[in-house]
Parts: structure tokens; C-alpha cells; sequence
């Protein structure tokens, strides 16, 4: 990460307008968005849209060939290109052939893509933009740091200055009085203007249509005054039939703004009358710009998937406190990076594409049906192809692949950590973990690693068997979460067996893009832990479970290595995480928690890997219910708490932030205990508590029920 | 679905009103720009397109109202203050009028003037955008409007303000007898 991109990040962070603003903003998406959504099935409605967008990045050349048919039929002249610098050229000599002076111009990414505004104004034609948002960032100077908000970041002050100007005039930064401003303002250009641009939320092959959906009505205006109407669509906004607009009327503004349906919607379809009784003179520029080589690439194509709702960035944990301008370019936020990386090229999204964390927010709410994510994971991925692993970071990853090497460090860390230790804690741990951060503690390393206290642990003679995965963390740091899980299982009468060839998932070097390091990781764990006949693989961390279930499998697809697939499947069958494990042996019978108890109130912190990988919620819930706890929900209990592995190393400036947010909402639940099913989420919120001070106890899901065992 | 309906739109604030006939629907017309100040000058007119409901009406009638036109043009709908039209549809689960809106007129006055009074056939209630699709295609309508509330924007600050480019105000007149307009 480069330093000037450091330094924005750090500005970014600490400017309380912006935070300010854009965490306000998105606790209220949360629930405003449910609100929108209630009485609708969102699973089904997002699967029709991913299908039928699907269908249609399949089809991007017929439905591009259908699209042109139709609209040329009814009168449109359509223009087809795959290159950005032909659509502005073709834009200037429509603009040029017909005297054009003034332009004005609805929102469309599309023409921010292309750079088109500087373009025009270059040869001299005069470009307003009309809608509230990117006219004040046309004011400004600035770029969109919102998909759908374009001007998100800024203060109605610095709005109410930059009108000032506009107007000559002293403005007050009253909001309607700052509107009113900007509609007299903009009525003028409207009338004036020779051509209108717009972009296109939906381009319909069947009938030729494009919609367009406004909520200020500037749409309506821009193609309807000029006598020249230029819409700019991008091939990924192609769908099939006319019927497949509805959903994504239903969902877009849902998603977007939390609305029903946008204040105006507009399916235009070839060219209507002017006011003086000529006839509309209606362009429509597909442009390609890398779409198509998106649809043929197996991994991104889903990316066409998206139809530019911005949800993505209202849930993200990271873009709430950086903002566009830090995370994205053109486009922003997570699909923003993908779309970067294509529409630009892959090195611009090398610095942005470091930002995600991946909790999975995005990818729970997309309408799209889209895996941020996983396609962030696959930048990464290829920029490190590209590029190498840095030098540091693969000296790292070369002592976690030795797996004798790497516990045998760890072990002379929990004797070098000693002198830094303080209680349970240390400051500075020793090795690669060492370039830490303020806001939280890190936990000391333990001194006898749950491998060598399994050995001392005394076990009944049961008829069933799991293989334990521990994962670094619990091995090394949290023995004493092993122990738990290895009483409850006992209970229930599964022997456990730990086997000791064991290493690290993974999941580190995978999220860093050193795709090769995970996959020898996952080797060794399949040998490992497929070595005996056990009914269960079971972890007690879900980043390992994940690496177990899925990653390894997908690591191997990646990377081609197709002959460890069946055994890497083998292992996924097997594996479980600990709560749902023993909620089902709870629901089974097998296992008694003692009867009765009120041990008061705790709050729950879902950890991103289980809830939105493995789905996994209410399990542990009921778990404690059972136990004897009282629920306290706190507010965002799934949002992530920025640990993200080694994330939180990497980028202390964002992961202390949400550590904060997070440590908020556990302490005004009022519950004595936070638990949590993750011994990462248990080392950032322990560790942020410890420096916080609050007596708040941070505890493992399986110590809790472990402690309630029927005797 | 007329209650879901008026629900939906008054949740974003439009106003909605219904008559069983049209002698009570364009009372409540004239009464209504009456009291917001119709004159026949510029910010204060007010601009009625041609449609079904003026069918049968004798426009005679209507001249007392002073700055009542229904001529329409582009510098005349810059200057109104309101806009009157016909709307064919109104789905009832999002509170949204449409229209085949091909005619510039038709979009002239619902969208520049502060103030859109709809005119709608009780009849043309259907229950969600799926019902209006299959009722009505671009091959019949070049330009389709679908409008719900007034104009709004949030993108100060997210404080949601009414009025930007288009209506500050959407009126909405249900006819129950309007018969024949779909
Ligand atoms: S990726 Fe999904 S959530 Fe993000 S803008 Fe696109 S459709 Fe919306």
C-alpha cells in the first residue's frame, strides 16, 4: 500500500464530518432497507434478477444485435463500441454536427467512466450536470463518492458555500432553501440546453427500450426538453424481455435508497415528439469498455450481475469510515474495486482492493446476487500473480507452510513474549505479528499449547470419534477454548482426537492472495486430518471451519490443482463448526446441560465467517438460552468487528475504528459477558476491552456451555 | 386496493382524493386552485391537457377561472404553477401513476409546474408492476411515465426535501364514473 494512499486513509478516518456522516447514514440503511423489503421474499427476487442478468452476460452479443434491431426499428440510431474514446468522439460530433452549445446531463456512471464531461467542455461546449448530487460535485471539482450519493461527503455548510459562489449571493445552509437554489439555478439550463445525456438503468433488447429512474425528476427534463437526446448504456445493463424490468424495478430502489419505487421512472423507447412538433433525435451508445471480456471470464462475469443499488457500500464496515474517495475511483465501495480493476485496469485497484476486509455484508445484501468478496479474493489473487508476494510477507508464509518451523516459533515466542507480558496480555508480540496497533491488546501466547495439554486430558471410552481442528489461534493463544470444546463433545460422547500433523488453514495466506501458500496448507490438513476414519472434523474457529468447508476446494479450483479435490471434499463433508455440532447433539438427546440456572445476561458478537458464510446464527443463541442466559441483542450484532486477520495489522487506522463502533454496542447492552463462536473476534474484542477497561467478559461460546455441563 | 394505494402515495406525500363523479371531482378541481391562487399570470396559471375527463365537459364553463388554459407549450408550462392531467393506471402496492406519456404535453405539465393535479379512473387501480406490464408495451408507447410522489432529493446531507426539478406537490383526483378511459 503506497503512502500517499496511507495518508488519505488516515485523513479520511479522522474527519468527523465524513464518519460522521456516512455511520449515521448507514444505521439507518440498515433499518430502512428492512423496512422496504418487508412482505418480499428477497432470496427469491435476487435469484431472478441474478438469473436473468446472467442469461443476458451470457448473451451480450445477441442481445446487443437484438437491442440495435428494436431501437433502430422505432426510429433510434444506435451506436456500438467497445472503446471509451470513440463513445466521446461520437458524442462530440453528434454534438458538433448539430451546433450544440449547452448540455445537460442526468446522473450516468457510464460518462464518469469515460471521462466525458472535461471531454465536451475541452471543445468548447458548456456541461451541466442536473442532478442535486453531481452538480455539487461538478461545483466542487470533486469526483462521485457515492454510487448513489454522489455528494454523501459533504456538509450542507460547504454546500451552502459553494452555491454561495455559484449565485452570488450569501447563502444560509438551510436545506429546502439550498434546493430551491439549485432548481432555479438548473430550470434555465433545462430550458436551454440543445442535448440532453443521460445514462440507462435498464436497457430492454426485446422492445429497444432504456429506463431511466429519477427521484428529483431531472431525468423527465433532460430527455425531454432538448431536441437531442444521447443515452449512454453500458452492454451490462442489457436485459432479454420487456417483463424482466420488474424486478429490478422492485429491487433497485429498495436496495438503493430504501424506497418502493423511485419518484419517477421513464422506459423510453425510439424518438417522441419535441414541443415544437419535430422529432426527438434519439442516440444510444452501447458501450462495451472490457464487459465482454468480464462475460467471458468464468470468475467475473457474475460481476455483470450487478445493477448499481450502492447496498454494497452501505453496509460496508470499511467504506463507512473512509468514504468513496478513499475506497473506489470511479465506481466505488466493493463492486467499485471490481469494476476498477476491469473498466480501468488491474493495477489501479491494487491499492483499494486492500481495503476489504471481508466480512461479507455486501455480498449477504446484493440484489445481483454477486460474491464481492470472493471476487476481491480473486484480484487479489491475480495481482499477486502479477506481481509476487512481497518479500516480508513471503518469508512469512515460507515459516507457515513449515508447519515444525512455525509451532516451533510460536512456542519460543510464549518464552520471548514473557518480559512484554502484562497479566493476560501482551503489548508487543514478538515475530510478524509485530507491527501492532493501539486501541487493543494482544493476547500473550500461550505457555503450553493446547497440543501438548491435550495430552494430559483424560477422556471417557466413547464409540464415536472427531478429529479437532484447533487453528493457530486457539492452539497457541486459547488452549483453554480446546479444552472446552474437548468437555462438551466428551458429554456427549465423542471421543476426540487431535491430530498433531495439523497446521495452519490458510486462510492468512489466501486472504492475502498467496493462493500457492494456502493451497500447501491445505494438503497437509487433508492428510492430517483424514489420516483416521472420524465421524467429525470439528473447529471451534470459523475462518478454519470456512478454510475447511469451502476454501480449500476453491484454492484448489483456482489454482487448477484438480487431483486434491475429492479429498478436499471428503473433508468438507466432514466438517462442522462447534455450535452447531452441539446444538444438534443438544436437539438429539445426547447432550445435558445442567437444568434451571439463571446466569443472567449475556450479549452475542456474530462472527462474519459464521454468520454469513456457514449461516450459522441462532445456534449458538439457543445454546446459551439453554445454558441459562439471557439474551441481550446489541445493536449491529453481525457487523463485523475488524479483526479480518491480519488485517488489523495491516490497517490499524480502519480495523481500531470498527473495533470501537463494535465495543460501543457490547457495552450498551448492559450484559457482564459478550460471547462469540471465534477466537480471532475473542482476540480483537478481549484485547479492545482490556485497554478499554470495561468489565465486560469476552468468552468463547464453548467455555460457557462447557461450564453448564450436567454433571 | 384504492386504500393500499392512498396509503403507499400519501407515504410519499402525495395527496390523494376521490370522487364518484366527475361534477364532484372538477369542483373540488377549480375550488382547489382557486384557494392556492390560480391568476392569469406568469408562476400562477395553470396548464390542463387534453384528456378523457374533459371529454363532455363544456370549457365555456371554466373560463370564470381566470388562468385556466388549455393551451399547451413549452415557454407556458415553464411559467405555470400547476399542471393538470389524465393518468390511465395507479398500482396500488407502491402508491405510482403511469401514463403513456408519448405526447411532450403530457410531460410538459407534470413536470414543470410546482404543483401536478392527476386525474385518475378508479378503474385503472392494478395491483403491481407486473399487472401494468402486460397492459401496456413500448410497441404502443415510446415514452412511459411512471410517477410516484412529488420530486424529492436527499443528496444533502440525506435530508429528504421535496420539490427539485420536478412538482413540489402531487395532487391526485380519483373518478370512480370516468368510464371508457382504459
Ligand atoms: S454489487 Fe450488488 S450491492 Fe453492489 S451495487 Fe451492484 S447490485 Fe448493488
Amino acid at each position: 500500500m503506497g503512502t500517499e494512499f496511507k495518508e488519505s486513509i488516515h485523513k479520511a478516518v479522522n474527519d468527523a464530518n465524513l464518519t460522521g456522516a456516512l455511520g449515521k447514514f448507514s444505521e439507518a440503511y440498515k433499518v430502512n432497507r428492512a423496512k422496504a423489503y418487508e412482505g418480499i421474499d428477497f432470496e427469491e427476487l435476487r435469484g431472478r434478477i441474478a438469473e436473468l442478468k446472467s442469461y443476458a452476460a451470457s448473451h451480450l452479443d445477441l442481445l446487443s444485435d437484438l437491442f440495435e434491431q428494436n431501437a433502430t426499428a422505432r426510429g433510434a440510431k444506435v451506436f456500438r463500441t467497445s472503446d471509451p474514446v470513440k463513445v466521446r468522439e461520437y458524442i462530440l460530433t453528434v454534438a458538433q454536427e448539430n451546433g450544440v452549445k449547452t448540455v445537460v446531463k442526468s446522473k450516468s456512471m457510464a460518462t464518469e467512466e469515460i471521462h466525458l464531461n472535461p471531454y465536451l467542455e475541452k471543445a468548447g461546449i458548456s456541461v451541466g450536470e442536473t442532478d442535486l448530487g453531481e452538480w455539487i460535485i461538478q461545483l466542487a471539482g470533486q469526483t462521485p463518492s457515492h454510487m448513489v450519493m454522489p455528494a454523501i461527503h459533504m456538509t450542507k455548510e460547504e454546500v451552502s458555500d459553494l452555491f454561495s459562489k455559484e449565485v452570488n449571493e450569501r447563502l444560509t445552509s438551510d436545506i429546502p432553501r439550498l434546493v430551491k437554489v439549485a432548481r432555479d439555478r438548473l430550470r434555465p439550463m433545462f430550458l436551454k440546453a440543445d442535448m440532453g445525456i443521460s445514462g440507462g438503468n435498464i436497457a430492454c433488447a426485446e422492445t429497444g427500450s432504456i429506463v431511466l429512474m429519477t427521484n428529483e425528476g431531472n431525468a423527465r427534463l433532460v430527455t425531454s426538453l432538448p431536441r437531442i437526446h444521447v443515452a449512454l448504456v453500458g452492454i451490462e445493463k442489457l436485459v432479454e424481455k420487456y417483463a424482466d424490468i420488474a424486478p429490478i424495478l422492485k429491487a433497485l430502489p429498495r436496495s438503493a435508497t430504501a424506497q418502493l419505487l423511485t419518484s419517477y421512472v421513464s422506459i423510453i423507447t425510439g424518438p417522441t415528439p419535441n414541443d415544437d412538433g419535430s422529432m426527438k433525435d434519439l442516440h444510444i451508445i452501447l458501450m462495451d469498455n472490457r464487459r465482454s471480456e468480464m462475460a467471458a471470464d468464468p470468475k467475473f462475469k457474475q460481476a455483470l450481475q450487478c445493477i448499481r443499488c450502492a447496498s454494497c457500500l452501505n453496509v460496508c464496515p470499511v467504506y463507512r469510515l473512509v468514504g468513496g474517495h478513499v475506497f473506489g475511483k470511479v465506481y466505488t465501495g466493493g463492486i467499485g474495486t471490481i469494476l476498477t480493476a476491469w473498466f480501468d485496469e488491474l493495477k489501479k485497484s491494487e491499492d483499494i482492493q486492500g481495503l476489504c476486509i471481508q466480512c461479507g455484508a455486501c455480498k449477504d445484501v446484493c440484489p445481483g446476487r454477486i460474491d464481492i468478496p470472493e471476487l476481491i479474493m480473486e484480484i487479489r489473487r491475480r495481482l499477486v500473480q502479477e506481481q509476487g508476494v512481497p518479500m516480508l510477507q513471503r518469508a512469512i508464509y515460507s515459516v507457515v507452510n513449515n508447519r515444525k518451523l512455525f509451532h516451533g516459533m510460536l512456542r519460543a515466542a510464549s518464552i520471548a513474549g514473557k518480559p512484554f507480558t502484562s497479566g493476560k496480555f501482551v503489548r508487543h508480540l514478538p515475530m510478524f505479528l509485530a507491527d501492532l496497533t493501539d486501541g487493543r491488546s494482544l493476547p500473550a501466547i500461550a505457555a503450553e499449547p493446547f497440543r501438548d495439554r491435550f495430552k494430559g486430558i483424560k477422556q471417557p471410552e466413547c464409540t464415536e470419534k472427531a478429529a479437532f481442528y484447533a487453528g493457530c489461534l486457539i492452539d497457541f493463544a486459547y488452549p483453554e477454548q480446546g479444552e472446552a470444546v474437548v468437555s462438551v463433545l466428551n458429554k456427549a460422547g465423542i471421543r476426540v482426537i487431535f491430530p498433531e500433523e495439523q497446521t495452519c488453514c490458510g486462510a492468512p495466506a489466501r486472504y492475502n492472495g498467496a493462493y500457492e501458500t494456502a493451497a500447501g496448507n491445505a494438503i497437509n490438513n487433508i492428510r492430517a486430518l483424514l489420516a483416521e476414519d472420524v465421524r467429525y472434523v470439528v473447529s471451534a474457529c470459523p475462518t478454519c471451519t470456512v478454510a475447511l468447508e469451502h476454501e480449500f476446494i476453491n484454492t484448489f479450483e483456482s489454482l487448477g490443482q484438480t487431483e486434491w479435490i475429492p479429498k478436499a471434499r471428503e473433508l468438507a463433508a466432514k466438517t462442522v463448526d462447534f455450535s452447531t455440532l452441539a446444538k444438534r447433539l443438544v436437539d438429539e438427546g445426547r447432550l445435558t446441560l445442567k437444568e434451571g440456572q439463571q446466569l443472567g445476561r449475556v450479549t452475542y458478537h456474530d462472527s462474519c465467517h459464521l454468520k454469513r458464510t456457514l449461516k450459522v446464527s441462532e445456534q449458538p443463541r439457543e445454546l446459551l438460552r439453554k445454558a441459562g442466559y439471557e439474551l441481550a441483542e446489541m445493536f449491529e450484532c453481525d457487523m463485523c468487528c475488524g479483526m479480518g486477520g491480519s488485517y488489523s495489522l495491516k490497517l490499524p487506522e480502519i480495523s481500531g475504528p470498527i473495533l470501537q463502533r463494535k465495543l460501543k454496542n457490547i457495552k450498551e447492552t448492559g450484559a457482564p459477558v459478550v460471547a462469540m463462536d471465534c477466537p480471532g473476534c475473542v482476540m480483537q474484542i478481549r484485547g479492545g476491552l482490556d485497554q478499554d477497561g470495561a468489565a465486560v467478559q469476552v468468552r468463547h461460546t464453548a467455555e460457557l456451555l462447557a461450564e453448564q455441563l450436567k454433571e | 386496493m384504492y386504500e393500499q394505494f392512498k396509503t403507499r402515495a400519501e407515504g410519499v406525500s402525495a395527496e390523494v382524493y376521490r370522487f364518484g363523479t366527475k361534477a364532484g371531482a372538477l369542483d373540488f378541481i377549480v375550488g382547489f386552485l382557486e384557494r392556492e391562487g390560480i391568476a392569469d399570470e406568469p408562476q400562477a396559471h395553470a396548464l390542463w391537457t387534453e384528456c378523457p375527463f374533459l371529454d363532455g365537459i363544456d370549457r365555456q364553463t371554466l373560463a370564470g377561472v381566470a388562468g385556466l388554459k388549455f393551451e399547451i407549450t413549452r415557454d407556458l408550462a415553464a411559467d405555470a404553477r400547476f399542471g393538470i392531467s389524465q393518468m390511465q393506471w395507479a398500482l396500488a402496492d407502491t402508491g405510482t401513476l403511469v401514463q403513456d406519456s408519448t405526447a411532450i404535453d403530457q410531460r410538459l405539465v407534470s413536470s414543470l409546474p410546482a404543483i401536478h393535479i392527476a386525474l385518475v379512473p378508479t378503474s385503472g387501480i392494478l395491483p403491481d408492476m407486473p399487472a401494468l406490464l402486460t397492459r401496456l408495451h413500448p410497441a404502443q408507447s415510446g415514452y412511459i411515465a411512471m410517477i410516484t410522489g412529488p420530486s424529492r432529493t436527499a443528496d444533502i446531507e440525506r435530508v429528504l426535501t421535496i420539490g427539485v426539478h420536478g412538482p413540489e406537490r402531487l395532487v391526485i383526483v380519483f373518478v370512480d364514473d370516468l368510464g371508457g378511459a382504459n
